[in-house]
């Protein structure tokens, strides 16, 4: 990373190209409907795409943690309902947004570096230039439109998902039964919640598909150099998830 | 037609091209050559405006690409057509696809107007019966057809190509070449090749701008190369025995004629 950020300029550099680079995705398109069909295809494989992942991880994240929190109030005073209370609101507050987030960096990051490093470096990207298209919003734009829209809905997926995993294994284990479960799940609703749930999610789905993005863009050199932007897009969409949602947690929940 | 004036192209402390200047004309097939590193991509890219020169002016028909605005250099490009190196076909694309795509873009015809006239630019390339497989099915020279078929299929103005017969076999340099003359005659086009395919130069150029060491060092076409008595240029193009020999026995048949005349 160090040696990237010396090759290519400094940190502020980066900052100021991804600034410029946002800014013109979101211009006047060319020919919308050209843009819709695109931001159609970019849901599908943002969306769809990543639904069978994000079921397998959600199912077994709520599935460990309601095993685990059994176990830690195993003894004590507090009812076992409370089981479903904590995985149900450790589900939508962090849980489902900030492990969907990083599995979607690693998934959707690397795959959309790669494709638009590919895309550079096989000049396709010079192509649409010479043709007059505004590269970055009918590149970039319809795939990060397509994530703040998608990765929303994920993170609901991946929260029923990961809610009722936690009711399985309590059931599969022993630990807390069905009844005990749905009685801690149906506790309280806050509606502030959900709110923090989709707008970390979507600020994610802005976040790791803009860094992708940018790195897949300005790949230059050999076929080596889509690697490691693919590389880049996956370390930089990581901790930036991390960094936003803590960011996000300290402003939406004071 | 395109002109050139005292363009310089700068990288960091590198100074790639040392005011440039040249015209392009219409209806001909102009190359630049030279050898790898002489800055012919790094001009034809500030040509079509990939890069911007560091100082210096490219015109279009007299109007100046370099100062203009962001909507007119998009309306000139819309008159450019390029074929490039590698094809630059779009992967996820089917040949129809690629070719229809300026069309999508750009224009409001009816679908089975795009329909035909993507199959009428095919034809006129010589590429039926591939308008369903993907560019990962196809040849070099057919992926070539294809560059050329959706570079010509908004009737551009002007047509820049991009070594056109690097990764070509002898025959299928020779097919291309042909097609990129016939187009440039029949459209009455301006176009720019860049080359270092000896067969096509000697073939095709119209007009011919030798760069070296990024610098304009000859100007003709492929009949004065045979008298040009610039050492570079005849390091580069007469590089080997048999080149040589040809064009020996070119200049003797030449003189031959001349005494007789």
């Amino acid at each position: 990373m160090a040696e990237y950020i010396h090759e290519t300029g400094g940190p502020l550099f980066h900052i100021g190209r991804y600034m410029l680079m946002i800014r013109r995705c979101f211009t006047k398109p060319e020919r919308a409907i050209m843009y819709w069909k695109e931001t159609m295809r970019q849901m599908v494989n943002i969306g769809v795409g990543s639904v069978i992942i994000i079921l397998l991880i959600s199912f077994f994240i709520g599935a460990v943690s309601a095993v685990q929190f059994a176990y830690n109030l195993g003894g004590s005073m507090v009812p076992m309902y409370f089981v479903g209370l904590i995985v149900k609101e450790s589900m939508i507050l962090e849980l489902a947004p900030t492990i969907s987030g990083l599995i979607l960096a690693g998934k959707v990051g690397s795959n959309l570096a790669s494709e638009l490093g590919t895309m550079r470096l096989t000049e396709q990207i010079d192509a649409l230039e010479i043709m007059g298209i505004n590269t970055f919003s009918y590149l970039v734009g319809p795939k990060i439109a397509a994530a703040v829209i998608m990765v929303p809905i994920l993170v609901v997926i991946a929260a029923a998902t990961g809610i009722y995993g936690g009711m399985l294994a309590g059931e599969f284990t022993g630990y807390v039964s069905s009844e005990d479960y749905m009685q801690g799940i149906l506790m309280g609703f806050v509606q502030k919640n959900i709110n923090v749930m989709l707008i970390k999610s979507a600020v994610f789905g802005f976040l790791l598909t803009s860094i992708s993005c940018y790195q897949g863009f300005y790949a230059s050199g050999s076929a080596l150099e889509i690697g490691k932007a693919s590389t880049r897009a996956v370390v930089l969409s990581s901790v930036m998830v991390l960094v936003a949602d803590f960011v996000l947690a300290w402003l939406l929940l004071n | 037609m395109i002109e050139v004036k005292d363009v310089y192209k700068k990288f960091g402390t590198q100074e790639v091209l040392k005011g440039i200047s040249c015209q392009f004309e219409t209806g001909k097939n102009n190359l630049i050559i030279g050898k790898s590193g002489s800055g012919k991509t790094v001009l034809l890219k500030c040509i079509v405006g990939l890069l911007t020169p560091t100082s210096g002016h490219v015109f279009f028909d007299n109007d100046d690409y370099v100062v203009m605005d962001i909507e007119a250099k998009n309306r000139i490009r819309r008159e450019l057509g390029m074929l490039f190196q590698g094809g630059a076909l779009f992967d996820s694309l089917t040949v129809e696809e690629n070719v229809r795509f300026p069309l999508d873009m750009f224009t409001n015809m009816p679908i089975s107007d795009k329909k035909d006239r993507v199959n009428e630019v095919l034809k006129r390339v010589n590429l039926v019966n591939a308008n369903l497989k993907f560019p990962s099915q196809l040849s070099g020279g057919m992926q070539k057809r294809t560059g050329i078929a959706r570079a010509i299929v908004l009737n551009p103005k002007y047509l820049f190509c991009d070594e056109p017969n690097s990764g070509l076999d002898p025959q299928t340099s020779i097919v291309i070449d042909e097609l990129i003359m016939e187009i440039t005659e029949e459209y009455q086009i301006t176009t720019i090749t860049n080359t270092h395919d000896m067969n096509s130069v000697i073939a095709n150029g119209d007009k011919i701008i030798f760069l070296h060491q990024g610098e304009k060092h000859w100007e003709g076409n492929k009949i004065s190369l045979f008298e040009s008595e610039n050492p570079e240029l005849n390091d580069f193009i007469f590089a080997s025995e048999f080149l040589r020999e040809a064009r020996d026995s070119r200049v003797i048949k030449m003189k031959a004629k001349q005494e007789k005349g």
